[in-house]
C-alpha cells in the first residue's frame, strides 16, 4: 500500500476539521483561537505541499512560502493587538469585548 | 506497506493528537507547547513530499518565531482560564457534527478522486531536471524571477507588519522624566537666553524733577 494524493488531502481535511472543532469549543478564548487558525493554515498549506508533490508542480510550494509570510505577519499584528486589548480591559474574553455593540 | 507509509501514518497520527491537544488544553502555555509539536510533524510529512525548504522554514519561522511570539505573549498575560472555559463542552455536540461532516464530505470526495500514487510522468526533460536540482534552488529560481514582484509585495507586508506591531504596542510612561535627547541637541542658543534691548536710561530733567518718581517709571520703556 502506497502513499496516494488523497492519504494527505484526507490529513489536511481532517485537521481542518479539528481546528474548525476548536474555534467552536474555544469561542471565550482569543488566542487559543489565533492558535486554531495557525492550524488551519497548517491545513490549507498540506494540500497545497501535497498537491505540488504529486502533480510535479512547484509552483504549489512558491504559494505556501507565500501563505507563510502572510501568516507570520498576521500572527505578528494579531498578537499585538491582544496585548493592547489586555492592556485595556485586562480581559481576552471574547464575550466581554462588546463595546462596538450598540 | 512501505517505511515510508509507516512514517506518514506515525507522524500523521501525532500531528492529529497534538492538534487536538492545542484545541483542548486547559492551560494556553500547553495548548502552545502541542502546537509547536503540531508543527514539527507537519514539517516531518513535508520532508515526506520532498519539500525540504519548505519544512525548514515552517520550523524556522513557526517554532522559531511565531510560537515563541505566542509564548511570551502567553506568558506575559495573566489570564483567568477558569471564566474562559464554563461552558467549554456546551457547544461540543454541534461543534463535532460540522467537524466530522467536514472531514467526511472532503475524504470521501478526495480518496476517490485523487488517487496518484507515485511520481508523475512528466513530458519532456522537466522532470528529469527537476530530480537532479535541489528543491531550494528550484524554489529560489522560481522566486527570484517569475515571482520577484509577488516576493517584494511580501518584503512589504512583513515590513508593514513589524512597524505596525511595534507601533500598537509600543507605551511611553507617563511619570518617567526622562530626557529628550533629540531635543536637547537640536536646541539652539536663541531658545534658552534671550537679549532684551531696552532703552537706556536718560537723566533727570531739571526743571519737572519734582515728578521725578513718575518720570523714573516712565522712561524704562520695552523696544
Amino acid at each position: 500500500m502506497t502513499l496516494t494524493l488523497g492519504h494527505f488531502l484526507s490529513l489536511g481535511a481532517i485537521l481542518f476539521a479539528l481546528s474548525i472543532i476548536g474555534i467552536f469549543l474555544n469561542r471565550k478564548n482569543l488566542i487559543v483561537l489565533l492558535m486554531a487558525i495557525e492550524l488551519m493554515l497548517l491545513a490549507v498549506n498540506m494540500n497545497f505541499v501535497a498537491f505540488s508533490h504529486f502533480l510535479g508542480d512547484i509552483h504549489g510550494q512558491v504559494f505556501v512560502f507565500f501563505i507563510l509570510t502572510v501568516a507570520a505577519a498576521e500572527s505578528a499584528i494579531g498578537l499585538a493587538i491582544l496585548v493592547l486589548l489586555f492592556r485595556n480591559r485586562s480581559s481576552i474574553n471574547v464575550d466581554e469585548l462588546n463595546t462596538l455593540k450598540g | 506497506m512501505d517505511v515510508k507509509t509507516g512514517f506518514f501514518y506515525f507522524f500523521a497520527a501525532v500531528l492529529l493528537f497534538a492538534s487536538f491537544r492545542v484545541i483542548t488544553a486547559r492551560n494556553p502555555v500547553y495548548a502552545a507547547l502541542f502546537l509547536v509539536l503540531a508543527f514539527f510533524q507537519a514539517s516531518a510529512i513535508w520532508l515526506l513530499l520532498k519539500a525540504e525548504f519548505l519544512a525548514i522554514a515552517l520550523v524556522l519561522v513557526y517554532v522559531g518565531a511565531v510560537m515563541v511570539l505566542f509564548l511570551f505573549v502567553v506568558m506575559m498575560l495573566d489570564i483567568n482560564t477558569d471564566s474562559l472555559r464554563q461552558n467549554f463542552w456546551r457547544h461540543f455536540p454541534l461543534a463535532a457534527g460540522v467537524g466530522v461532516l467536514i472531514a467526511l464530505e472532503m475524504s470521501a470526495v478526495l480518496i476517490s478522486g485523487f488517487r496518484i500514487s507515485e511520481e508523475p510522468k512528466l513530458p519532456g526533460a522537466a522532470s528529469q531536471v527537476a530530480q537532479q536540482v535541489s528543491n531550494t534552488r528550484e524554489l529560489g529560481k522560481l522566486i527570484y524571477t517569475q515571482y520577484v514582484y509577488s516576493l517584494s509585495v511580501a518584503a512589504a507586508i512583513l515590513l508593514v507588519a513589524m512597524i505596525a506591531a511595534i507601533a500598537l504596542t509600543l507605551r511611553q510612561r507617563k511619570d518617567s522624566k526622562h530626557i529628550d535627547a533629540a531635543d536637547q541637541v537640536r536646541v539652539r542658543a536663541r531658545d534658552r537666553m534671550e537679549v532684551v534691548k531696552l532703552a537706556p536710561t536718560l537723566p533727570y530733567a531739571k526743571d519737572d524733577a519734582g515728578s521725578a518718581v513718575g518720570a523714573a517709571t516712565g522712561t524704562e520703556k520695552q523696544p
